[in-house]
């Protein structure tokens, strides 16, 4: 069969997050190229955070999940040229994050500001009469953060350049 | 010497800055006190330990240096090139604290600057870890500034720790003369003096803010000798720990 650049990327819909499995490497925007090549498939990834620890076990589901569903060769790259902000998540990623308890990063308005980490929406109640209690959390990508409304801690997917 | 080993020797004293303090942040975990500071001197552990991860893959793909590891783990102490701040052990948390303030605001000016440098490579990586740092900066001034309105031993311990580390803290901005005459030609960066200035300019504000008088720069003797190798009597236990699992058995795959 011939692969089109459009069997790759459904493909890659299917492999999620080790840290959040709600998401996808699409969902994610961590995908930023893939090219049908004589000698197979050629996907260039970014990692989130430069010192994620998932990023060899990502890199090798994307190759396996690949491998399987579009029987051919695959290789699967570091791009060195792009950085990921949290701007790339893909549309729905958002609600997705919500509803798996983790409020969804701000949009960036150019340089980011610390008020932005303020009032952040409580995925469970709604209410932005909230505070950051911390800006680290279990992953590198998350900030914990307390609702006054409903007293849930709750995790908050940070905005990052 | 080369534009390549001047930017050898600036990537590399990047990169021990922070494989080294990020050594001495991991030492926080398990003793914070209490779990969200835990947690947040364990994430920035992580966060620096990737950002010198980063940088010695750098120093060998675009300079051909080592392999990360080997260099990170197997050289003798007077080849690493960390200031002399880094090395200081953890001692109390006010200590820690103001180190953390004064390092990761001079990180981000130094990364903010690199992200306009003639070094291609270093533009992509400069952008991405200002942006991690961030949350360093964020995390280091709500505790200065929260722990300088807490009554007057925590008032006294702050301003006290801020007196300890400056000295130590112009360390970071050791000359290295021929290798940033070089640099500063070559557009790589401005220069340790400017960025120097630069850091005082933003610590100055946020000090003031905080109540906290910055010592004066020419009432202070700055910690030198790290660049060039010469360091104080911590770092070469912290080596002797830091890369006991590695040496054990270099070869292995994790």
């Amino acid at each position: 069969m011939t692969i089109s650049e459009s069997d790759i990327y459904k493909a890659l819909e299917q492999v999620m997050d080790p840290e959040i499995p709600v998401l996808s490497v699409i969902d994610l925007g961590m995908i930023t190229g893939v090219s049908v090549e004589e000698a197979g498939v050629r996907v260039k990834m970014i990692p989130t955070f430069s010192a994620c620890p998932a990023v060899d076990y990502i890199k090798q589901n994307i190759r396996t999940a690949l491998e399987k569903a579009l029987d051919t060769k695959v290789t699967v790259e570091i791009d060195r040229e792009a950085t990921w902000n949290s701007d790339r998540m893909a549309a729905g990623a958002h609600e997705k994050l919500k509803n798996f308890g983790i409020a969804p990063p701000q949009m960036r308005q150019g340089e980011e500001h610390a008020e932005i980490e303020l009032h952040t929406a409580c995925p469970h109640c709604d209410s932005e009469n909230t505070y950051l209690r911390s800006p680290f959390g279990s992953t590198l990508c998350r900030a914990i953060h307390y609702c006054r409304n409903c007293g849930y801690v709750f995790e908050h997917f940070k905005p990052l350049g | 010497m080369t534009k390549n080993d001047a930017l050898a020797r600036m990537l590399t004293a990047m990169a021990d800055d922070a494989l080294i303090q990020g050594h001495r942040n991991s030492e926080w975990t398990g003793l914070g006190p209490i779990m969200e500071e835990d947690i947040a001197f364990s994430s920035m552990a992580q966060d620096k330990i990737g950002h010198a991860w980063a940088l010695y893959r750098m120093l060998q793909e675009d300079l051909g240096g080592q392999d990360p590891d080997a260099f990170a783990f197997l050289r003798n102490e007077k080849d690493y090139k960390c200031c002399h701040f880094v090395e200081h052990p953890n001692g109390e948390y006010d200590f820690s604290l103001m180190r953390h303030f004064l390092f990761d605001h001079a990180e981000a000016i130094r990364y903010q600057q690199l992200r306009n440098s003639s070094f291609a490579p270093l533009r992509p990586l400069a952008e991405k870890l200002k942006g991690e740092i961030k949350y360093h900066t964020l995390h280091a001034n709500a505790w200065i500034t929260q722990l300088c309105r807490a009554g007057e031993e925590s008032y006294a311990r702050m301003q006290s720790a801020l007196n300890t580390c400056f000295p130590l803290a112009l360390g970071i901005f050791e000359p290295d003369e021929a290798a940033e005459a070089i640099l500063v030609a070559e557009g790589v960066y401005p220069g340790e003096k400017q960025l120097k200035e630069m850091w005082v300019d933003r610590i100055y504000n946020l000090c003031a803010a905080a109540g906290l008088n910055l010592p004066a720069e020419d009432g202070v003797t700055p910690a030198y000798g790290g660049r060039k190798g010469y360091h104080t009597e911590y770092l070469q236990p912290l080596l002797e720990e830091m890369g006991a699992v590695f040496r054990s058995d270099p070869q292995a795959i994790w």
